[in-house]
């Protein structure tokens, strides 16, 4: 499988390194305690073959999913995080951040890259839940800002795969604007008649939801992904009552019509391709 | 009767003082007597009250903010128009949010679309207005009014003025969050001028919804931030007792939002705060809508939803 190949030398960065995956190792799923090697889980795109629970990966999963042959270029992969309001809470945000990256060997919580899907030019951002909850603050939105650049330069479709907590409180006001700042960039692919694709992933919820993740040409989710606005233990204080089963998952989202498909892993990239081709010749 | 917050306590007891003597006077009849006494309380009030407000903490900016003798979104337009407004109802989809409030109203012979966020003047109106939250029908009747101000060709002023968008079932089932992106996609590229107020608290998504503007304003005593200080703290310091603290980390006040080139301009307020002088406020709000629609009409179209795009595309701070 393609999406498996190790990465072409001098293409990609370093960080795809640590997805090696040394034998012996096993994964559970969490839903039905079904065992497989961490191998053939990642053959199987980190999607549970016994029950379909799709577990949370980050950008560089997804890349490898998405592009061809896994190779990419990556853009603006050097932007980090200032700390214009030099916040502290118990702990000092430069430090969480410092630690955050020490941790997951990222440099915030979305990469953006541009490669080959099924042979067509995309540019795909990708944001990393393992990176402070992948929430969204300035280095977020300048990537997602550099992606449509790019893609508008390049004349190509913009891909986007939320999977955030929400804001990055840590950036305040700043982090607000990023709603903002994404909405107002992609007016600029949208006047280029270029597609945007956003992809919503476990979990998609605040501030990504209420800006970029709900404004894709098409709105394409993982199956069961939880994909709101308010965090579901919100909503439930605010009514005061349990909340029905199901609620703010992918089907949930669908049924309520703000998503205009469900694809599994391990048919998106053929259906994103399928559908972008279809845009391509309209 | 009015309302005081805790470190108003000095001016509610000068007040006090101040209405006694007036009454003793008039039950006496000795005013010659007390004139001199009530100049002096009166001045005592002003430099009190000056003092208390010029050293204000960002978590008791917020306690103004929420003061309930403040005024909410229907008294700025009703008294900015003079009269001269049609309240305009729903989003044509579902019903009329009760928390977001428009219409067309004119200012002297300009007319002027208005949106804002309702907040109830008493227990019963709190909850008719739901608190100043709107659900999704909120945020679009209010993109609505705009697609209508739009048409027609008149500028946009919006008042801020919420806790938050509403984090009820419904709202999730109605698409809170698509409703607000929404409004962030259509709002920057209006093709009128916009003026959006914050009034009182804005916070998070709830407020930005609303808030994508050509000139963005804060009233000096009011709040805009992603969260409010009381969630901060509860998230962060995973207790509700630090909200002073996190008042103050998130830079929320006016002054540190334009410091950071967040908004555009901040509204001076009477002493004492809105409340303590609405007929000033409303007057001082009117002259800046006034002045800000004729600089952003001498602007093309083109021109002002270019530099709109290009203010809020480069909002953040990176390191490369
Ligand atoms: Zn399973």
């Amino acid at each position: 499988m393609g999406w498996f190949k190790r990465i072409k030398e001098g293409i990609t960065t370093k960080s795809t390194e640590k997805k090696e995956i040394p034998e012996g190792m096993w994964y559970k799923c969490p839903k039905c305690s079904h065992v497989l090697t961490s191998q053939e889980h990642a053959l199987e795109m980190w999607v549970c073959p016994s029950c379909d629970h799709h577990e949370r990966v980050g950008s560089e999963e997804y890349f490898q999913i998405l592009f061809d042959d896994g190779k990419y270029r990556e853009i603006a992969a050097n932007l980090t995080s200032g700390d214009p309001l030099e916040f502290a809470d118990t702990k000092k945000y430069t430090s969480r951040v410092k630690a955050s990256m020490a941790k997951t060997d990222l440099k915030d919580a979305l990469r953006t890259a541009s490669g080959m899907m099924e042979g067509e030019k995309v540019v795909v951002s990708c944001m990393d839940f393992s990176f402070i909850g992948g929430s969204m603050g300035s280095v977020v939105g300048e990537k997602i800002a550099r992606g449509i650049e790019h893609a508008v330069k390049n004349n190509c479709p913009f891909i986007c795969i939320s999977k955030s907590g929400g804001a990055r409180m840590m950036e305040a006001g700043f982090s607000l604007m990023q709603m903002a700042k994404t909405s107002a960039r992609l007016t600029q692919l949208s006047e280029a008649g270029l597609p945007y694709i956003s992809i919503l992933t476990d979990p998609t919820t605040g501030g990504v939801t209420a800006s970029f993740a709900m404004l894709g040409d098409l709105n394409i989710a993982e199956p069961k992904a939880l994909i709101g606005f308010a965090g579901p233990r919100v909503v439930k204080e605010t009514i005061g009552k349990d909340l029905p089963e199901g609620f703010q998952r992918s089907e949930f989202v669908l049924e309520h019509g703000f998503l205009d498909m469900i694809v599994p892993r391990a048919e998106l990239k053929s259906k994103v391709a399928m559908a972008l081709k279809m845009m391509k010749q309209g | 009767m009015a309302n005081y917050l805790d470190f108003e306590e000095p001016i509610k007891e000068l007040k006090e003082q101040l209405d006694k003597t007036l009454e003793l006077a008039e039950s006496e009849k000795i005013k010659g007597d007390v004139s001199k006494r009530v100049k002096e309380l009166e001045k005592l009030i002003k430099t009190t009250t000056k003092e208390i407000y010029s050293g204000l903490t960002p978590w008791q900016r917020v306690q103004v903010s929420r003061h309930p003798d403040r005024p909410y979104t229907l008294s700025y337009i009703e008294e900015v128009t003079g009269g001269n407004f049609i309240e305009l109802h729903g989003d044509r989809t579902v019903k009329d949010d009760k928390a977001m409030v428009g219409g067309m109203g004119m200012i002297g012979d300009q007319s002027v679309m208005f949106v804002g966020q309702q907040k109830g003047v008493n227990t019963k109106m709190r909850q008719f207005r739901n608190f100043g939250m709107a659900n999704p029908e909120g945020y679009r009747k209010a993109l609505r009014l705009m697609k209508l101000a739009e048409k027609f060709n008149m500028p946009v002023v919006t008042f801020i003025d919420t806790p938050g968008a509403f984090p009820g079932l419904e709202a999730e089932e109605r698409g809170q969050g698509e409703a607000i992106a929404r409004n962030l996609f259509e709002m920057i590229k209006l093709k009128v001028p916009i003026i959006c107020v914050v009034i009182g608290e804005g916070a998070s998504g709830g407020a930005l919804g609303i808030g994508l503007g050509d000139k963005v304003l804060m009233l000096e005593n009011t709040w805009y931030s992603v969260i409010s200080p009381e969630s901060c703290s509860s998230i962060l310091w995973r207790s509700w007792d630090h909200k002073q603290e996190a008042a103050s980390a998130l830079k929320l006040t006016s002054e540190d939002m334009l410091k950071n080139k967040l908004i555009d301009g901040i509204i001076k307020e009477p002493l004492g705060g809105a409340h303590a002088n609405s007929e000033e406020m409303f007057n001082t709000v009117r002259e800046e809508i006034l002045k800000h629609i004729e600089k952003l009409s001498a602007l093309a179209p083109e021109k002002r939803v270019d530099q709109r795009i290009k203010k809020f595309g480069s909002m953040g701070v990176v390191n490369s």
